[in-house]
């Protein structure tokens, strides 16, 4: 598996840049994804998005569906692809150092 | 991941033409788009799976067992000696290539290598070489003769073609159907796949699904608490578009019915919809003819990608669907609507883990029809059951709420192929709405094209092949939404739902997926709702707006 170096932190992602536990989450993975994202500026909104995807994975075990953080944030899909350019999967759930998800999705 | 090309420059890119070099002197080139990760070690060592290691499919070493060689030789060995099928597909193609332009991964990508023949002949060959006696023979005499009889040894370049060609195969079997020998090339590509599971070369997109499953009952790890969390939320919507509250029950001790599904129905769009469908579908029988059915959130996977891994995986991850119905008491069993769960059920699950004798054969306590198909597997297709109910007019629908939608239907391979399911979806389709237009001939019912992301190939990393593999089946789609315009695909299956979401927006953007119960839910009038406005997507009925609104 692959490393990353940040500000002074060192994380293992997979083939896709997810981070290899949620336990390596920290602020400097946050401003990792943040710059490889190409996010100018983190505001509320992204946080409320982090936020509500780790509270339903610390819950549940895996990351939410999408019409449910949709809903819980308040947030229309458009809108998570305006605040995280890769999406709800690819852009929010790698910044909450959620797992990738797998499936029949 | 690698950029997927734009659909004009991937479809300018087909090229049909072999290369100057013969098959066995044109070493394999592993691109990026086209293979799929390797398998998560955690998952592989979670099911207990030999060789877990970290390895990448671009790399030249692969970090394999020092005696890869004997065991995929005694593999072999006893495959051939324990499944006389492989033993005598082995041995009789004849190469004539009547299968060689059907498979779609070939139509997609011009590469040989695709053509369901020379797929087949990456094992053939080594077969010929180690377990003929002309192969025995001729190899004795010297190595360049061996190419006469077209065979070869095993090494790690072969190895490595193995892997990449048998992981894009889709186990579909379109090829079998124009086999004069009805050689099943998916058969092959399974036993080679369990092959590389000898020596931990599994993809991470079935493997880590196939340990989620053997945890928590579901490929995508949804625990109990969630699953039901996600039910709520949908009963939610029904109670926003329909005004009716819908309580489902979750492993209930002596129902008499229990339901398993794919769980993607359960997770992902397109698919949570049909789960809407099926939801209401339950409440209205309840309510109308005292119907009892349970879901449950440990059978919570109708799909399984051991299937994909070996025979005993398939085994190990099916147990549960008797289990559970064993555990609740039930009489018999309704699945879902998804594919490859219904190549295991029908095909296997009876042998593997049957007799289901503590089960009754399956009647409609409705209708009262005796489900004589299911007889040794105590289990029915959904589509069959609402088939059933609507033949008997037990269904009030209203199907003008689909009006908004042209519908044409893939047949899934596995529904179709696997079990021979052409007309119950049809049926049901054209009973809940008005406008149905069927996709030329050669490529629906028993000659259906593939989604092209099928048996475990539906990553993101793959994008390219799904694209390639995906073309045949979109060109289809494209040509009905053409000619009479079509915008709505339907279809009987999870990963088609997933799979041609994203074939269909590449190649026919203008088309949408939906699965069959969807548009059931649409049309059918719950007793009891307020005048519907919208669809299960919450999007504006034409026609049906708020009068407030107005």
């Amino acid at each position: 598996m692959a490393t990353v170096e940040y500000m002074g932190k060192t994380f293992t992602v997979d083939e896709d840049g997810f981070i290899d536990t949620y336990e390596s989450y920290c602020e400097e993975w946050v401003q990792w994804v943040k710059h490889q994202e190409g996010i100018e500026e983190l505001n509320d909104e992204h946080k409320k998005v982090i936020t509500v995807l780790q509270e339903y994975y610390e819950k549940n075990g895996i990351a939410p569906m999408v019409r449910i953080l949709s809903k819980v944030t308040g947030f229309k899909l458009k809108h998570i692809y305006e605040l995280f350019p890769s999406g709800p999967g690819k852009g929010a759930c790698k910044m909450a150092g959620l797992p990738k998800p797998t499936g029949c999705v | 991941m690698s950029e997927t090309p734009k659909p004009d420059e991937l479809f300018s890119n087909i090229d049909y033409r072999p290369p100057s070099s013969g098959w066995m002197d044109t070493p394999v080139d592993i691109k990026k788009g086209i293979y799929s990760y390797a398998g998560n070690p955690k998952s592989l060592e979670y099911v207990g799976l030999p060789f877990a290691r970290q390895w990448n499919p671009i790399d030249e070493d692969w970090s394999l067992p020092e005696n890869w060689k004997e065991i995929i030789s005694k593999g072999f060995r006893e495959r051939l000696d324990r499944f006389r099928s492989i033993k005598v597909f082995m041995d009789i193609c004849v190469r004539c290539g009547a299968c060689a332009d059907k498979c779609h991964f070939f139509i997609g990508s011009g590469d040989p290598k695709n053509m369901p023949v020379l797929r087949a002949e990456l094992l053939r060959s080594v077969y010929r070489n180690d377990f003929t006696t002309a192969g025995k023979i001729i190899g004795s005499i010297g190595k360049n003769f061996k190419k006469i009889i077209g065979a070869r040894e095993l090494d790690l370049q072969v190895l490595k073609e193995w892997w990449y060609y048998l992981f894009q195969c889709t186990e579909c079997r379109r090829c079998s159907v124009f086999c004069p020998y009805g050689i099943d090339t998916a058969e092959i590509t399974i036993m080679g796949r369990e092959l590389l599971n000898l020596i931990g070369l599994n993809i991470d997109w079935i493997i880590t699904p196939v340990a989620n499953c053997y945890r928590t009952g579901n490929h995508l790890g949804i625990q109990p608490h969630a699953y039901k969390d996600m039910m709520d939320f949908f009963s939610d919507d029904i109670e926003e578009i329909t005004g009716v509250k819908v309580e489902p029950s979750f492993n209930r001790k002596g129902a008499e019915i229990l339901f398993v599904t794919p769980s993607g129905d359960v997770f992902a769009d397109p698919g949570t919809y049909t789960c809407v469908g099926y939801m209401m579908l339950f409440h209205y029988l309840q309510e109308k003819y005292g119907f009892d059915i349970t879901w449950s959130t440990y059978a919570s996977e109708g799909g399984n990608f051991g299937f994909f891994t070996s025979h005993e995986m398939m085994k190990r991850l099916n147990a549960k669907m008797y289990a559970e119905a064993k555990r609740l008491g039930v009489k018999w069993i309704i699945g879902g609507e998804c594919g490859h769960m219904w190549r295991v059920i029908h095909q296997y699950m009876d042998t593997m883990n049957g007799p289901a004798d503590f089960l009754e054969e399956p009647v409609s306590p409705i209708t009262g029809t005796k489900f004589e198909n299911a007889k040794s597997t105590k289990m029915v297709h959904i589509a069959e059951f609402t088939a059933d109910l609507i033949k008997h007019n037990k269904l009030e629908l209203d199907t003008s709420r689909n009006d908004h939608l042209k519908v044409t239907y893939h047949d899934s391979c596995n529904t179709s192929r696997g079990m021979g399911l052409l007309e119950e979806p049809r049926y049901v389709i054209k009973n809940v709405c008005n406008n149905y237009y069927e996709m030329p001939v050669n490529t629906i019912r028993e000659q259906t094209f593939c989604c092209g992301s099928g048996s475990g190939l539906n990553a993101g990393e793959n994008m390219e092949l799904r694209m390639q593999g995906g073309l045949p089946r979109a060109n289809a789609v494209k040509y009905v939404h053409e000619k009479h315009g079509v915008n709505m695909l339907s279809c009987i299956c999870a990963i088609d739902r997933a799979a041609l979401s994203a074939s269909v927006e590449y190649w026919v953007p203008e088309v949408e997926v939906t699965g069959v119960h969807e548009m059931v839910g649409n049309a059918l009038i719950l007793p009891g709702e307020h005048k519907r406005t919208t669809d299960l997507r919450s999007e504006p009925l034409p026609g049906m707006e708020d009068d407030d609104a107005e």
